[in-house]
């Protein structure tokens, strides 16, 4: 059990990271793989979680097809860099960091003072069970076949979205 | 078997595999160059060694006195991490395939295959989705125009193929139901190889399998009459190496894929009714992996000095209209033989 | 020993503020919209957290479907980018500031 808490540490800490050097960077690419590695440390955390599906799941779409669709943007449009933390509207930046710490420190005490560790007690067959493709595929089809078709149709209507919004407009 | 017997059989494999990756991609190019002087009636490297085969020490050694010049508006990382990334997926993916059946070495039941997971599929689609960033970092990085013409163009070409190469890995996995490689060979046994069984997904993943690879027909990114190198135009040296082998490492993943997904694997049809000792059995499904993973790698050399290189558009066309289309169909069919005949 | 569930909260939270620091400092539309998939990824992590602790699988299907409308969205979103991109050469936000041109 020692391992899942060193695997947990490691990539919470690559996440957290990551996470904060994504926000922080000012040339977009590297914000980018940024998040990439973000998506990559997360999909570890699944994994620790038992839920292998959703883990690659998590690499195919995200890190694999999102990312690269961004970074296919930011290299085609190559924005400028944008100007660092201090140099514009410091005041404005300062004010949203301390309000976000605020907030976060709101939540992290929320969340100790209720104690939900004491509510759910993680049964390991059953946690592997929920995050097996065979359970996930089961209740997909049968429970939520109604939803799946629908997203389905939700990605079609992005696509032609997408395809009229970026097409060029010949005059 | 204790967890340090597990770790030191995995350990073994790894560096069999490894090694012996490394010795197939070097041999390789040679194999290239010689079946292009074949095919080009010339007579290739022959000056190396006997019949020119230390040919790829020589090329590995040159690489390695090569300077390794990095152009001055290049991102220096990230110059440096695009092999990196490309080299270890290349090498990465083949843990999940499968060269031979279960054997029984000195008291060990071995299944020899890296790593037996249970959604090995999904682990190569995933790296596979990864590979993309090593070109496309590549082509950024090297803050030339060529080159990040390169990279836009693989990042769009490898996307689009992943889309078919998927939907055609997925009337395999009607049929044998399940994401492990193992469980995928053991469910074309006999001759009900998925290339016979689903000819159409055969074909869309053998030319989206040629696209991933990046190799001609479809070696868009690299394009030398328009892009001069494409990606790899700024680098040199082992980093234009790392470049090289994993492009050769991908052709042989790529071709272990198909052996594995639609020829049947390590199996020989039938040969548990010659009654053969199990020892030689396991041995000779080996040789016919390797068999069958030599003749792909020859069809991919054969069809790249044979083809000429497609158009941009007409490989978009390719992928996303004829392609896709074609591996639904594919998937169709495999559903209704399942309806018809239950298999 | 088992891992607190708190931990992982705490650790969703914590991304899920980041992202809200990238979308309030920046002004980058794109980097902007990646810290709106930071945001939504964390959501995700507490998700699969309470599905693995409760050993239910009804959070990850949730998530297979915040999934796909992560992608939706960033392909709408991206275009919107590019076809905004076409007609004021920028992605500042700051500088998109009307609603006609």
């Amino acid at each position: 059990m020692t391992l899942e808490i060193v695997l947990f540490v490691i990539f919470a800490l690559v996440c957290l990271v990551s996470g904060i050097l994504m926000v922080t960077r000012v040339n977009p690419v590297i914000s980018a793989l940024f998040l990439v590695v973000n998506f990559g440390s997360l999909a570890g955390l699944y994994l620790t979680l038992n839920a292998q599906f959703i883990a690659v799941a998590q690499v195919i779409i995200y890190a694999g097809a999102i990312m690269v669709f961004f970074l296919f943007v930011i290299m085609l449009i190559n924005p400028e860099h944008e100007k660092r933390f201090l140099e514009y509207k410091p005041q404005l930046k300062i004010f949203a960091v301390a309000i976000a710490v605020l907030v976060f420190l709101q939540i992290a005490y929320i969340i100790l003072f209720s104690k939900p560790s004491e509510g759910v007690s993680r049964e390991v067959a059953a946690s592997v069970k929920a995050g097996t493709i065979e359970q996930i595929g089961r209740e997909l089809f049968t429970k939520y076949v109604l939803p799946f078709e629908a997203v389905g149709y939700l990605l079609l209507s992005a696509a032609i979205g997408a395809l009229v919004l970026a097409k060029k407009k010949f005059k | 078997m204790g967890i340090g017997e597990i770790i030191l059989i995995s350990l073994v494999k790894i560096l069999l595999i490894i090694s012996l990756l490394f010795l197939t991609v070097s041999y390789l190019t040679y194999f290239e160059r010689k079946i292009s002087a074949w095919v080009q009636n010339r007579i290739g490297p022959n000056r190396v060694g006997w019949k020119g085969l230390l040919q790829p020490f020589a090329d590995v050694f040159k690489l390695m006195l090569k300077e390794d010049i990095v152009p001055e508006k290049a991102d220096r990382i990230i110059h440096l991490l695009a092999p990196m990334i490309a080299l270890f997926v290349a090498f990465s993916t083949f843990a999940v395939i499968p060269f031979g059946p279960e054997v029984h070495l000195f008291g060990y039941d071995i299944p020899l295959v890296v790593a037996d997971v249970n959604m090995g599929v999904l682990f190569v689609l995933a790296l596979t989705s990864l590979s993309v960033y090593g070109l496309t970092l590549a082509g950024w990085s090297s803050g030339s125009k060529y080159s990040l013409l390169g990279g836009i163009r693989s990042s769009a070409q490898m996307i689009s193929y992943e889309i078919s190469m998927g939907f055609s890995i997925g009337g395999v996995l009607l049929l044998s139901e399940s994401l492990r490689p193992i469980a995928i060979v053991e469910s074309q046994s006999g001759w009900m190889w998925n290339a016979i069984v689903q000819p159409i997904g055969f074909i869309t993943f053998l030319v989206s399998a040629f696209a991933e690879t990046n190799r001609l027909p479809f070696d868009l990114p690299e394009a030398e009459p328009e892009l001069v190198g494409g990606f790899h135009t700024e680098y040199s040296s082992m980093k234009f190496a790392a470049f090289f082998l994993s492009e050769y490492a991908n052709m042989i993943i790529a071709s272990g894929l198909i052996v594995t997904l639609y020829l049947g694997g390590w199996q020989i049809p039938y040969i548990d009714l010659l009654g053969l000792p199990s020892g030689l059995v396991a041995l000779l499904q080996v040789g016919a992996f390797i068999f069958k993973l030599v003749a792909i790698l020859f069809f991919f050399l054969w069809v790249r000095w044979s083809l000429p290189r497609f158009r941009y558009d007409q490989l978009m066309n390719l992928g996303w209209k004829v392609m896709f289309p074609l591996s639904l169909i594919n998937i169709i069919w495999v559903a209704l033989l399942i309806m018809i005949f239950g298999l | 020993m088992q891992i607190p569930i708190e931990y992982y909260l705490i650790l969703s939270a914590a991304l899920f503020m980041t992202g809200i620091v990238g979308v309030l400092i920046r002004r980058n539309a794109i980097i902007v919209f990646m810290s709106i998939e930071l945001m939504l990824n964390s959501a995700n992590l507490t998700l699969i957290t309470f599905s693995s602790y409760l050993g239910n699988s009804i959070g990850q299907i949730f998530v297979f479907f915040v999934m796909a409308v992560a992608a939706a969205e960033a392909a709408i979103g991206l275009a919107i980018i590019i076809a905004l991109f076409r007609n004021k050469l920028t992605v500042n936000l700051d500088e998109i500031n009307i609603f006609k041109w």
